[in-house]
């Protein structure tokens, strides 16, 4: 009897976990569903040929489109990427390959690890102090806000994400094959770069890509920096617009076409990231065919 | 007579722990089979093997190093070499010859320092956070520990090949000519020559020639060992090193790299770290039996196996003890 009490009990348990864990799954998916419908709804009524194509026009009855803010974007992502790859893989593999004392590589791990985490507004203030401000003087010019000082913020927060990412997935590669490169006479250069990174290739790819999609949906470090602009332009020493920044703007402003263009804004940017995370999980299944050792 | 001498063995094996050569006579004993069944019931005891009873007491005894191993022309002389990781001694005073131009095994229980031994040769070691070293190991005269060795052109004079097979993840060609890309040679058709003439003698080249442009990661084991063998002679090295090669391969892959070994030995020096006993009694010329980082016994592969001079070699080869 007290068997059947206690199967009972133990089944009447396992129902309940279920039920929680089954319904905070469903919670999660519908809020997402929620969102992404309320962005549908909303944006691709907004969403034309005219958003992508055309500039502001000024006038806030009929406000054009965003064409100048989603270059900027990619010019800012790519501008950011071209410095902040390269230090950060090549930060990635000092820690990873270069055996140094853990009084060495400890605290550079850690301060890479406080450094992702840092609030991008912090970063904001910081690329207006130690770029904007300065530049300003040099030049003696009034504020200089420009894509130059955006694309630098936007690096600082791609670096430890990059090297710390490219760490892990060095440290994946076994042992067994730098030591097979070594043993046969390869410098440890030629070891990392022609036998290790191309083992990882898809692991450091993959880290690239999702820092790339943090920093494009990035707001606050271009507040200071790269400021926004409603000019179509292509030359980041001039202040320089983003989607994030024209979202903002338009978002909190009064006027409702340009809410319009908001809602159409976050939409499109949302298309993009969803395209760099598709890269994404392909590479990564690509990768997990070649990799080494699998 | 020997029935005699065989029951006064335990004590000669006591005695000339300092004189190999006087061992001799015992050596000239009837077949082990007999000997070792004798053996059987006292081994319990301890006290039938007093080199392996020194050794763990922290002694170092002279090893019996036969005398036809010690007059050979030698490629590789180890001597006295020592190895510490951090404050662990892993190698004791190691000397011994490795014949030029012959394969020698070394077996022995696992954590005796065998691979330690043979990652000194290429000074794979040095990779190790705090490995110290003491004594030689000189290649073709020139000490290979010796203050201003170029490690790099060192190791690119001998060949390795390791217990997994660890192909790079690029294609077979590749894979065959990393020796030669790292050392700088664009020519294809010099790479494309060497490639063929190591693939050939990995007897590896009719399975893959086809196929040449493909990934290495996509080969059976047995043939991502033979490809790490090719790899390993492309720069025809003065010595190869084998570490239990085919420790992670099924007995059929094995049979092929056993056939591959003694066919390289034809060309090149081999030394081969192994934990399996018929391996080295098959390849190998010459064997050394190692035991908690010292030489216990280094002879001819036959005598080794027939006529070894300690019980605890004998035992050891027949799998009584260790």
């Amino acid at each position: 009897m007290s068997q059947s009490f206690a199967e009972i009990r133990r089944r009447t348990f396992s129902s309940i976990m279920f039920g929680l864990c089954a319904g905070g799954a469903a919670l999660i998916i519908s809020i997402l569903l929620l969102v992404i419908g309320y962005l549908l709804w909303i944006g691709v009524s907004s969403l034309s040929w005219e958003f992508l194509t055309a500039v502001p026009t000024g006038d806030v009855a009929n406000p054009g489109g965003m064409r100048h803010a989603i270059d900027g974007t990619i010019i800012l992502v790519a501008l950011a990427s071209a410095v902040g790859v390269p230090i950060g893989v090549l930060a990635g593999i000092y820690l990873s390959e270069y055996p140094t004392e853990y009084a060495v590589t400890g605290p550079l791990r850690f301060i890479a690890d406080v450094l992702t985490g840092v609030p991008s507004i912090v970063v904001g203030i910081l690329g207006y102090e130690l770029v904007v401000v300065p530049v300003s003087r040099w030049t003696e010019s009034s504020i200089s806000y420009s894509g130059y000082a955006g694309a630098a913020a936007l690096a600082f927060i791609m670096i430890p994400i990059v090297a710390r990412t490219t760490e892990e997935m060095l440290r994946l590669v076994p042992k067994n094959y730098r030591e097979g490169s070594l043993a046969l006479g390869a410098t440890r250069a030629q070891t990392i770069f022609r036998v290790v990174l191309p083992g990882a290739f898809g692991g450091v790819a993959t880290g690239i890509m999702l820092a790339m999609g943090r920093i494009a949906g990035e707001t606050a470090p271009l507040l200071f920096t790269a400021l926004g602009s409603r000019l179509l332009t292509h030359n980041p020493a001039e202040p320089f617009p983003s989607l994030t920044l024209q979202i903002y703007t338009y978002a909190t402003g009064p006027y409702p076409e340009q809410k319009r263009l908001a809602w159409a804004g976050i939409l499109v940017l949302l298309a993009m990231l969803f395209v760099v995370n598709l890269s994404i999980r392909l590479i990564a299944a690509r990768h997990a065919r070649t990799r080494v050792g699998a | 007579m020997p029935v005699s001498s065989l029951m006064t063995q335990p004590p000669a094996s006591t005695k000339p722990q300092s004189e190999p050569p006087q061992v001799e006579m015992p050596a000239r004993k009837r077949p082990l089979a007999s000997v070792a069944s004798a053996g059987v019931g006292a081994s319990s005891s301890g006290s039938q093997y007093p080199v392996i009873e020194a050794i763990k007491r922290g002694e170092t005894p002279e090893p019996r190093r036969h005398e036809s191993v010690m007059g050979v022309p030698a490629i590789l002389e180890v001597k006295d070499f020592q190895l510490w990781y951090g404050q662990n001694k892993a190698l004791h005073g190691i000397s011994m010859p490795i014949a030029e131009g012959k394969i020698t095994s070394i077996i022995g229980p696992s954590g005796c320092g065998k691979s330690t031994l043979l990652r000194s040769v290429n000074r794979l070691n040095d990779l190790v956070d705090g490995v110290r070293t003491a004594g030689s190991i000189s290649l073709r005269g020139e000490d290979v520990y010796a203050r201003g060795v170029d490690v790099i052109s060192l190791r690119k004079r001998l060949g390795m090949v390791f217990q997994k097979p660890n192909p790079f993840p690029m294609s077979i060609f590749e894979n065959v000519v990393y020796a030669l890309r790292i050392s700088g040679e664009r020519n294809k058709a010099v790479l494309e020559q060497a490639c063929e003439k190591a693939l050939r003698q990995a007897a590896l080249w009719d399975e893959v020639k086809d196929r040449l442009k493909g990934s290495a990661m996509g080969l059976s084991g047995g043939q991502q060992q033979r490809l790490c063998i090719a790899r390993a002679i492309v720069c025809e090295p003065q010595v190869l090193l084998l570490d239990e090669p085919c420790s992670a391969l099924d007995p059929i892959a094995t049979l092929r790299i056993e056939e591959l070994i003694l066919e390289i030995g034809q060309r090149y020096t081999v030394l081969i770290v192994t934990h399996n006993m018929q391996q080295a009694a098959r390849v190998s010329d010459y064997t050394a039996f190692m035991y908690l980082g010292r030489l216990v016994e280094y002879g001819r592969t036959a005598d080794i196996f027939q006529l070894p001079r300690l019980r605890e070699t004998e035992d050891y080869v027949t799998g009584r003890f260790g």
